[in-house]
């Protein structure tokens, strides 16, 4: 076996046999010769009949040569030669064919390293399989919901059985929740504190210095920092000896002891659309006492399945402790589920992905029918060429062979530009650090998808090549071509069935896309009319900086501060929360009505915000009742603000205004009701939520101002920040943002997908365009001295015009109405992706439909025109 | 060309082998060894020898190298490798089962059609 693959091997790199054949030949022709002439002949007769005997010497070393394992590979050499010549020539057709397949491969090619990055790629740990989430089986109350406190976390690493580890990390972390002091005005950098194993249970080693151990947790311990890869790129330009240096966090030094690797961006793997700068080893001590504070992560044992650890959890996890300090506090946890990591950080959005994928391939596809279409028209320009192919003994094989080669030389072609193009998309969407897509920084072009391209490219290559080519050898009919001596009434009608049925199939595909986006788009729309409960136009926010005040002291403090912010002048309203909705949020027991006893269900982990006055005015949240002021103080009586939801369900037969309720083990006095303001999701409806004035509960997370003003969060950013250093040096340069953005961010998936698929459908249309115009055209072309005859003979041009306009309308209504019935199925198959709108939504389909309509009516009114202007005389003359 | 019994595909390449199984040849010996010992049945055209040398060849069933022919001319001889005659084995194996079925059928008698 071996012997006989030497042996091909070797032929393979062997000269060419043409001067050995030529001398083997003459060998035996003189071998022959000589065996005649013993025989007694004449010389000349011996050669002739051995000559004759031979047969045909030229044929025999063709024959010799096609045996030869690298014909085909010259065979291929000419056919990319004559196919590159040949798409020269046609330099307009070529272009249009290369830039029409190069967006639809481009387009393909980045949404495929989108899905890519995002679905396909295993996670960046070691056997990341074995990584789960672990969230309540039975969803609800916000990120709260999801986190257990310290004495849970320890209990449940301690006493598992079913995995190898657990570890998690402090889930209430803000953006730019630490300042980077040190030289000049403080840099605001986002610090996220893991429990200290967090790297040993994914199993991400470290790419610089060494990972966290479990004493670098312990209170009191000299405090430590990782470095993420960009951070230790940009801040410190990648310098290696940057371990154990010490950098000032907050006013305090920290050790860096590692970098992590590139590949492991904290940020883009659990909280899609933020950026985390630095790790740091979080102290289950400190936190103690914080109550749910914890996200799980867990690696399950080899061989242990999710859902045996889901079995173990519904028995170990309703013994955990709330708190230890507390023996009535376990029993709160229930049964987890235990969600593959892959499947919690990219679930979500596998059926946008899904959705984004068709919609790109169904471009593609109508790239394709037009391609096939380009091709069609153009092999009738060429039909003489394969005549004259024939006529000199090429086979059908060959020919196709040949326009098989031009299809992947213009496919290919296609597809380089298109992998350029996708290049420039991914990069750009890579830092598009706002958009809140997990794991999109690492998108970039990789391997599978250079895979991809090229099985893009040949899959391409069959879908338009295939059929034409099959189609302009098939009736090749020699002499009737040949002897055709120009475009007459017959030529080219024998293809038109099939553009025919490309169109309408193209038609219906770009019918699908339109309609499928015309639906994201409003769903879109109805999402951005969602009442969020606040007004976020003309609304701006800065995080200040907590100062460390004494008990009692925050009222006073506040005041000033918000006295200063209201006295610049072009801010209507100023007020603090320590978390603004969409951003961070936390969620403490519900309020009750004192000596009302409570069924488990009947109550929702309840939204808690601390504000000042001022607040409920500058979100523009529509008040019932009165507005915290500063004279709600630790002196007077403990007053509260509820949504809404909590409101009525607290007070179902009345107005809760006034009434007394019982929170945090105060009775408390409802001196007003706002509306339910989504705090978590855009879209997701709201749950419990109450206010405290700062001036009687200070147990504030975080200090956002808001800001409502007319002036832009650019202008007002460097008077704002004078202002807030001035009362504050250590606050750092935080950026005032838009209100705006805060929504935008919880919106943009949404919006990045409903766009997307609005452009393919967009380049849909074009595409199923472009393919009408160029079968009405090139038949008006083909029929001009038909038309020219029917003129002369008295046909109006205005009968011409509608004639033409006729034809374009039926093929595009039978695209249509094959269309919408594809379009229902599919409307069907995103419904669930749809907000506010039905599958089926008589206003949308109309749309689309009509518009579709008229914009391929419209690509069949050019070349109608043209055939209402044609000169009967100048067009019987030319013939 | 003199009237001949087409050879049936294939069958050439095994003729071949079977002829060099011998002695190592050049391509006029070959085709006339082969026509003297059919008595003249098989005339092998040489517009199809060549082509199935150079097919034998590059399958590594035969080799080539240049001598000196009878008459003193160089010429190119063939000669069966160890491959080819492993492969000349079983050609003849199958060539016998297929011809031995092939005269079962064509001597059979017409009760045995019934």
């Amino acid at each position: 076996m071996i012997a006989a693959r030497l042996s091909r091997l070797r032929f393979f790199f062997r000269k060419r046999p043409s001067t050995e054949v030529e001398e083997e030949i003459r060998a035996h022709l003189a071998e022959s010769m000589a065996n005649k002439m013993g025989a007694g002949m004449s010389l000349v007769e011996a050669r002739r009949l051995a000559l004759i005997e031979f047969g045909g010497i030229e044929s025999a070393r063709e024959q010799v040569y096609r045996q030869h394992p690298r014909a085909w590979l010259d065979t291929l050499r000419q056919d990319l030669r004559f196919a590159a010549r040949s798409l020269k020539r046609d330099r307009g057709f070529t272009t249009i064919a290369v830039l029409i397949l190069a967006l639809g491969m481009g387009a393909n090619i980045a949404v495929f390293s989108l899905v890519n990055t995002i679905l396909l790629r295993p996670l960046p740990f070691r056997n990341p399989g074995q990584v789960v989430w672990l969230q309540p089986a039975e969803a609800g109350g916000g990120l709260s919901g999801a986190t257990y406190s310290s004495d849970a976390y320890e209990d449940l690493r301690d006493r598992n059985q079913s995995f190898s580890g657990v570890t998690g990390y402090f889930a209430f972390s803000a953006p730019n929740n630490l300042k980077l002091t040190g030289s000049g005005i403080p840099t605001p950098i986002t610090g996220i504190g893991v429990i200290p194993n967090l790297l040993d249970v994914l199993q991400v080693p470290p790419q610089l210095g060494r990972g966290f151990r479990m004493e670098d947790g312990r209170k009191g311990a000299s405090p430590v920092v990782m470095l993420s890869h960009a951070f230790w790129m940009t801040h410190f330009h990648g310098d290696r000896d940057v371990v154990d240096q010490a950098i000032s966090v907050d006013g305090k030094p920290a050790t860096i002891i590692g970098v992590l690797p590139a590949a492991f961006d904290f940020g883009a793997t659990f909280s899609p659309g933020t950026r985390v700068d630095v790790l740091s080893p979080f102290s289950l001590d400190e936190g103690r006492d914080w109550g749910n504070i914890v996200t799980l992560i867990a690696r399950l044992k080899p061989g242990v399945t999710t859902r045996q650890a889901e079995a173990e959890s519904a028995t170990l996890f309703p013994q955990l402790y709330w708190s230890k300090k507390q023996a009535d506090s376990k029993g709160g946890y229930k049964a987890v589920a235990a969600v593959p990591m892959k499947e919690h950080v990219a679930g979500p959005l596998r059926r946008s992905l899904y959705v984004l994928w068709s919609a790109v391939a169904m471009i593609l596809l109508i790239v394709c029918v037009n391609l096939s279409n380009l091709l069609l028209g153009r092999a009738a320009t060429r039909s003489k060429e394969f005549a004259l192919r024939f006529a000199l003994g090429a086979s059908r094989q060959r020919i196709i062979r040949q326009l098989l080669t031009e299809s992947l030389l213009l496919s290919f072609a296609g597809a380089a530009i298109g992998i350029a193009l996708a290049a420039v998309v991914t990069q750009w969407l890579a830092h598009q650090g706002s958009l809140a897509l997990p794991l999109i920084s690492e998108l970039r072009i990789d391997m599978p998808t250079l895979l991809w391209t090229v099985l893009l490219g040949i899959g391409a290559t069959l879908l338009f090549g295939v059929v034409p080519s099959l189609r302009i050898t098939a009736d090749a009919n020699l002499q009737a071509t040949l002897k055709d001596s120009g475009p007459g009434a017959s030529e080219g009608r024998k293809h038109e069935g099939l553009r025919n049925a490309l169109i309408i199939s193209e038609v219906a595909l770009a019918c699908v896309l339109v309609v499928g986006a015309g639906l994201l788009l409003r769903s879109f729309l109805k999402v951005m009319e969602i009442d969020l409960g606040f007004q976020p136009s003309h609304a701006a926010t800065i995080s200040v900086e907590m100062p460390d005040l004494k008990t009692g002291k925050a009222g006073p403090y506040y005041r000033n501060l918000l006295q200063q912010v209201s006295a610049i002048p072009g801010i209507q309203s100023a007020g603090i929360a320590d978390n603004l909705p969409l951003a961070r949020n936390r969620t403490w027991g519900a309020p009750g009505i004192k000596g009302v006893h409570y069924g488990p269900n009947e109550r929702m982990p309840t939204f808690v915000y601390m504000i000042t006055p001022g607040y409920m005015e500058a979100m523009a949240m529509h008040l019932r009742g009165r507005d915290f002021s500063w004279q709600d103080d630790d002196a007077s009586e403990p007053v509260i603000i509820l949504n809404e939801r909590a409101a009525r369900m607290l007070f179902p037969s009345g107005d809760a205004l006034d009434h007394m309720v019982d929170m945090s083990g105060k009775e408390r006095r409802i001196v007003g009701v706002v509306p339910d303001v989504h705090e978590t999701d855009v879209e997701a409806s709201s749950a419990w939520q109450v206010y405290f004035p700062v001036s009687q509960l200070s147990d504030m997370s975080g200090v956002e101002l808001v800001v409502r003003s007319n002036l832009s969060a650019a202008t007002l950013q460097p008077t704002l920040l004078k202002l807030l250093r001035r009362t504050n040096p250590a606050q750092g340069a935080v950026d005032v943002r838009p209100m705006q953005a805060l929504v935008d961010h919880s919106t943009s998936p949404r919006r990045f997908f409903a766009w997307l698929v609005g452009l393919f459908a967009a380049s849909g249309v074009v595409l199923a365009c472009l393919g009408i115009y160029g079968v009405i055209s090139y038949s008006v072309t083909r029929q001009t001295q038909e038309i020219g005859i029917r003129m002369a003979l008295g046909a109006s041009p205005a009968s011409v015009l509608r004639s033409v306009l006729q034809r374009t309308l039926r093929l595009a209504g039978i695209g249509i109405a094959v269309g919408t019935v594809a379009a229902i199925l599919v409307a069907k198959g995103i419904a669930a992706m749809l907000y506010g709108t039905e599958a089926t939504d008589p206003m949308t389909f109309a749309a689309m439909l009509v518009s579709l309509l008229v914009v391929s009516l419209a690509a069949g009114y050019f070349p109608a025109r043209r055939a209402a202007h044609i000169n009967p005389l100048v067009a019987l003359r030319t013939q | 060309m003199a009237p001949s019994t087409d050879l049936l595909q294939g069958t050439l390449d095994v003729l071949i082998l079977k002829t060099l199984a011998h002695a190592p040849m050049h391509g006029w010996g070959i085709a006339s060894r082969i026509q003297q010992i059919s008595e003249d049945v098989l005339q092998v055209g040489q517009g199809s020898l060549y082509p199935a040398l150079h097919r034998l060849e590059y399958k590594g069933w035969i080799e080539a190298s240049w001598g000196a022919s009878d008459n003193n001319r160089r010429a190119k001889f063939y000669a069966l490798t160890p491959v080819g005659k492993k492969q000349l084995r079983a050609e003849i194996e199958q060539w016998t089962r297929l011809s031995a079925a092939v005269s079962l059928i064509l001597g059979a008698t017409a009760e045995q059609f019934a």
